[in-house]
């Protein structure tokens, strides 16, 4: 029951810089560790975060098993013009998220 | 308990980077019967401490520092802010801890001088001593939340430090319109009482129910799980139905700021304007024992956990909330365990015997409404550098129960309480 959090200002100034913060729940299971059954925790995690601003690629990033569970990814970008940030995570086992918010910028 | 573990992959770092020195026992150069033993902190664990020295060897000079000539004791103190019990129920002197024999001075220490190992009180006086037990509870650190300082809590109360803040909660709530929202900010581990917040959230919707019926109760909460979670969340279903919203870590719980000027509290991802805000900011070690040197980078004290000796300052023990426990919560149950063990530690170091290996029973009773209480309790003992709990001694209330068993637990709690104090206070 994964679900994405995300916060980006509705309004900018243009020129500003703007600060977006997500979060997305996921267990991000290591695949290292075992069961007291000495059974391998098979990996289960987010492998790729990405965001595009009208469709273009503006962040990205590869997650690994030493990222925490619940990856919580902030970065900040220039506020040229309005428009809408789509954000997808990626990750085993078929795992897809998308999430999307708009701006306006005057 | 997973509440009071220290390293996560998001702080491992940190943890590397901590170093632990480590001093060997002085040899036992005093007078056994001249032995000054100052105690600095009178709550749970530092006035159980100074009894217990006192009844372990008469001869022993036992002195306690307390700078408040009246103990407001937590425990029990959520039922105040829902206005089910006086705050006096609470409070309690230390007439009978000086009839013992034990010098209480109504004094702040205001200073901690290792080398030559003397207290330096407010008013000028220096008191020297052989060994040193350091119980000043939790510090709450108004560094950490921007927007929250000691000011902010005389509008946005903290009450995690029983008495006059307990008292403005509970008239915040008593002035409150109906229909308003009550919301606690909650931090991460460690903090004192990790299971404390979830007992406020419920008492306090057992007042609003009664009163305010249309009011909620909103949890921002800097941690995804619990202690008796379920047990909580079970009870918030069958007695509060709708009242009690929690928004968990990887929802976006955490609280990030306060806006004091509009009562707001504000996450990552959202603001909360809340009628009554209880803003309980994250914690640490008394700042007594920063001033010792007793502290470590995670803001709380490394000890021995055979003896409660400080690895960072000789001759110095440190017991209660400020002291890093490992598996034992944080809990007046606990420091007051702590102080008897570490009596018995003092006075074997003293007169050069080996210290016998202590165990701690903690204790931990969780009420929701009155005559509806839960508990869990363990058996604590020294494992490595920590306490663990002993295996098979943990117990906690089961999850589906009739409520006989809770209105049982709730009346044992009573007598928890009854006990603690007595043997603490007498």
């Amino acid at each position: 029951m994964a679900s994405a959090l995300i916060n980006v200002p509705k309004k900018a100034k243009r020129g500003e810089i703007i600060e977006i913060k997500t979060l997305m729940s996921h267990i991000m299971e290591t695949g290292y560790r075992h069961t007291a059954a000495g059974q391998l925790v098979p990996r289960d995690i987010i492998t790729s975060f990405t965001c595009r601003f009208n469709g273009a690629e503006i962040f990205r990033a590869d997650l690994f098993p030493a990222i925490a569970a619940n990856p919580f990814v902030t970065f900040f970008t220039i506020a040229n013009e309005s428009g809408k940030f789509d954000f997808e995570w990626i990750g085993d086992n078929g795992f897809t998220e998308t999430a999307s918010a708009a701006i306006s910028v005057e | 308990m997973d509440a009071l573990r220290l390293m996560t992959r998001r702080n491992v770092v940190r943890g590397i980077a901590a170093t632990a020195a480590s001093f060997a026992f002085p040899c036992p150069s005093h007078a056994q019967s001249a032995a000054r033993i100052v105690v600095i902190g009178g709550g749970f664990g530092g006035a159980a401490c100074a009894r217990a020295l006192r009844r372990i060897d008469g001869k022993l000079q036992v002195t306690l520092v307390e700078a408040n000539r009246t103990f407001t004791a937590c425990p029990f103190s959520n039922e105040v802010i829902a206005g089910l019990r006086d705050i006096e129920a609470q409070q309690f002197g230390y007439d009978r801890i000086a009839a013992e024999g034990v010098s209480v001075m109504a004094q702040q220490a205001v200073k901690i001088d290792p080398q030559t190992r003397t207290v330096g009180l407010a008013d000028g006086t220096s008191l020297g001593y052989d060994r040193l037990v350091l119980a000043p509870g939790i510090d709450l650190r108004f560094d950490a939340l921007p927007g929250y300082d000691e000011a902010t809590a005389a509008k946005m109360p903290h009450a995690w430090k029983a008495g006059e803040q307990t008292l403005l909660l509970r008239r915040q709530l008593e002035a409150m319109e109906d229909g308003g929202l009550v919301a606690l900010a909650v931090p991460a581990a460690p903090l004192r009482c990790p299971p404390a917040p979830y007992e406020r959230a419920s008492l306090i919707a057992h007042y609003l129910k009664a009163k305010k019926p249309r009011s909620k109760v909103l949890i921002l909460d800097a941690k995804d799980t619990f202690p008796q979670q379920r047990l909580f969340e079970n009870a918030w279903k069958e007695l509060y139905p709708g009242m009690i919203e929690r928004i968990s870590l990887s929802q976006g719980g955490r609280v990030v700021s306060i806006e004091p000027a509009t009562n707001t509290l504000v996450t990552d991802f959202g603001n909360y304007d809340a009628q009554v805000a209880n803003v309980i900011p994250p914690q640490q070690a008394g700042r007594i024992a920063q001033l010792a040197g007793a502290v470590d980078h995670t803001g709380w004290c490394p000890i021995d956990p055979v003896t409660f000796t400080s690895k960072l300052v000789p001759n110095i023990h440190v017991i209660g909330d400020a002291c890093i426990g490992g598996g034992i919560p944080k809990s007046a149950s606990a420091a007051n365990a702590e102080g008897k063990a570490c009596a018995s530690a003092v006075a074997s170091l003293i007169s050069g015997a080996a210290p016998a290996m202590p165990k701690l029973d903690g204790a931990c009773y969780n009420s929701v409404a009155p005559g509806y209480a839960f508990s869990l309790s363990g058996i604590y003992q020294p494992k490595d550098d920590i306490f663990a709990e002993v295996e098979g001694s943990g117990f906690t209330s089961p999850v589906d129960a009739p409520r006989e068993v809770r209105l049982r637990e709730a009346e044992q709690a009573q007598s928890w309480y009854k006990t603690i104090t007595v043997e603490t206070f007498g």
